[in-house]
């Protein structure tokens, strides 16, 4: 397993150099807009709060940089990402804690299912190279190329307020229902979820399409794929053998494909108003709210570290030679 | 040169991104308001597409037209510096890493993995955040700034192929004639890369144009610096994809721009991958064609046909 331990470290390092960025990006910036956020804060919030900023952001503190820096760390370690100033005196671990499961479970379903039925429609593209699969391909590029939140635009304009079909907006049905775990809360809820999950698979199925079939297209030429079909097998074992072995490109293309994905999830919850952390985000942009864009970042970048090992554990699964290698 | 011409997706590609290019350098001129001002006193309400405004009104009636060809010219230069600035710098990391090997090698691609796993538009929001809203923002500075973020993909697949160039013939007797270094990454190597050159540098406008449209979806870069990102920004504030009344022209116009402009930039690539890979090509290739040109309509295993010779034989032939 020298590969996966390989990767845990490299990741760690990752996760240190974000976590140095985080702490250093307000201190380099030019005419720190920390300084101006404490000016407008000044006057509304207690002194704790403004004391506690004010370390956060190396503002009129007699703590060296080093020793800003080693808190900053202990802070971390003790789960403490600082208060929000919008929603005061509301702790940013709370709040992010309060959206994320609703991104995860967003963008979790909605990328499994993008890349099953992509890499599906991949194999079917290969093996049938020129037919009516391959005239959906410039369709489908636009989609990749049109941003995810344009299509989740057209999506609600057409799904929602046009035909009617699926709620425009919000995560569930907030005036009538209290969440609970109960079938009324949960249909609502997937009834809420189905419009962000099609935009986000509409928008992101078009590179698994793209780079299974083109795979597939030099896998298929292999001699073991030709022996496997003179030997008389079935067209479906056949195409098993080559897509089994042109799958493991795309496994590996997911590490690079999965923060886009994300990325591209948040600006979609925006248009959805869906209590995620993209809302979330959006709301702290919009009121200047330095310490919850600073945890949101973390967090989004730790838990895409942690797919990315998920994808690495499964490549390894899938791809013997990787656990030969030790 | 004339046989990149022949393949549909190159001349598509070109076409769009040529007309693109052509709206960011003219677009500003000829666009008939100003794309800020209210052009009457009615407010509250968007005017649908008439005469006077061909795609309509905002909700403060402000010409959508306008802002369009304006706005197109910000998000059109920051996509192209972003392009040129990220390919610079994955043309010095990559071939580097891939020419030197070693500690280097080892110490650039690490960087380059790094940046390929950290989220780039979170990182982005918070750089944007905290560089402020209200300073004047310019175009040349942004492009730069997301660049930062878009140029490990590149650097590491022209890594790859340094790597597989390094100890060629050709390099080998540039190095023993006594070449420098950099004159051997910079006149033997790099001209070989050129195609991995080309589609990074199209990858990284991509990426430019949805990152910084994103960006100004978002509202972390000055909301009244007009680009498409910003027009969309306005449009889904004013919820104009919720109204009874669907004020399409509103938001379809910006959305469309950023989709067509980002296609063509993709099937350039696309044609430039077939034309390095001509097995991929196919898909190009209407079946009429084909099937004048004698290909069986579903290709063989093992025999994956390459179009292009064959195509050029049924041109002869007509």
């Amino acid at each position: 397993m020298r590969m996966i331990t390989r990767r845990i470290a490299f990741y760690l390092v990752t996760a240190v150099v974000a976590i140095t960025v985080n702490f250093f990006i307000p201190r380099l910036m030019p005419g720190n807009p920390a300084l101006a956020v404490l000016g407008r804060v000044q006057a509304q919030e207690s002194k704790q709060a403004i004391a506690a900023l004010e370390l956060q952001y190396g503002v009129a503190t007699k703590t060296g940089l080093w020793g800003q820096y080693v808190q900053y760390w202990s802070h971390l370690l003790h789960g403490n990402l600082g208060t929000s100033l919008n929603f005061y005196p509301a702790s940013v671990g709370g709040l992010i804690q309060a959206a994320l499961p609703w991104t995860i479970a967003l963008v979790g379903v909605a990328t499994v299912i993008s890349f099953v039925l992509g890499t599906l429609l991949g194999v079917a593209a290969a093996w049938k190279r020129g037919s009516w699969l391959d005239g959906l391909l410039p369709a489908m590029t636009f989609f990749q190329a049109a941003p995810y939140f344009f299509v989740a635009i057209l999506a609600v304009a057409l799904f929602a307020t046009k035909l009617g079909w699926f709620p425009p907006n919000s995560g569930y049905d907030t005036t009538t229902l209290n969440p609970g775990f109960d079938w009324a809360f949960i249909s609502n809820v997937i009834d809420h979820a189905v419009l962000p999950a099609v935009t986000i698979v509409l928008a992101s199925i078009a590179g698994w399409i793209i780079g299974m079939r083109n795979m597939m297209i030099t896998t298929m030429d292999e001699d073991y794929v030709l022996l496997a079909q003179a030997k008389g097998l079935p067209s479906r074992r056949v195409i098993s053998y080559a897509a089994r072995n042109a799958l493991l490109p795309s496994v590996a293309g997911f590490s690079l494909a999965i923060g886009f994905i994300v990325s591209g999830a948040l600006l979609t919850e925006i248009v959805f108003s869906y209590p995620g952390v993209g809302y979330l985000l959006f709301t702290a942009i919009g009121s200047d709210d330095y310490p919850l864009l600073q945890g949101i970042f973390l967090i989004i970048t730790l838990t895409v570290l942690l797919a990315n090992l998920a994808a690495d554990f499964v490549y390894a699964f899938l791809d013997p030679r990787t656990r030969q290698e030790a | 040169m004339t046989r990149l011409l022949r393949s549909p997706k190159i001349v598509v590609g070109l076409c769009l991104s040529a007309v693109f290019v052509l709206l960011a350098i003219i677009g500003p001129l000829i666009a008939p308001y100003n794309p800020s001002t209210s052009t009457s006193t009615i407010n509250g309400t968007p005017m649908p597409p008439s005469a006077a405004h061909l795609l309509g009104t905002t909700q403060v009636q402000q010409d959508v037209l306008s802002q369009l060809l304006v706005g197109g010219r910000s998000t059109i230069l920051v996509s192209l510096v972003a392009g040129v600035a990220a390919t610079v710098l994955a043309v010095l990391f990559g071939v580097s890493a891939g020419y030197f090997g070693g500690w280097a090698d080892d110490l650039l691609s690490m960087l380059a993995n790094i940046f390929l796993v950290l989220p780039a538009l979170p990182l982005l929001i918070v750089i944007f955040g905290f560089l402020g809203k209200g300073a004047n923002p310019n175009d040349a500075v942004i492009g730069v700034i997301i660049a930062i973020t878009g140029w490990a993909f590149g650097a590491r697949q022209l890594r790859a192929q340094t790597l597989s160039m390094r100890s060629r013939d050709f390099v080998d007797s540039a190095r023993i004639i006594g070449e420098k270094n950099w004159r051997i990454m910079g006149f033997e190597i790099l001209p070989n890369l050129t195609p991995v050159v080309a589609t990074s540098f199209l990858f990284t406008v991509i990426y430019g144009v949805g990152t910084y449209t994103a960006l100004s979806f978002l509202g972390v870069i000055d909301t009244s610096h007009w680009s498409w990102g910003t027009m969309l920004y306005w449009a889904q504030s004013a919820q104009a994809a919720q109204q009874v009344h669907l004020e399409w022209w509103w938001f379809l116009p910006p959305g469309l721009a950023v989709g067509l402009f980002g296609t063509g930039l993709a099937l350039l690539n696309f044609g430039i991958d077939e034309f390095v890979n001509p097995r991929l090509r196919g898909g190009g290739v209407s079946r009429r064609v084909a099937r004048r040109a004698g290909l069986p309509r579903r290709p063989e295993l093992g025999l994956t046909p390459v179009l292009a010779p064959v195509l050029r034989g049924s041109e002869k032939a007509s």
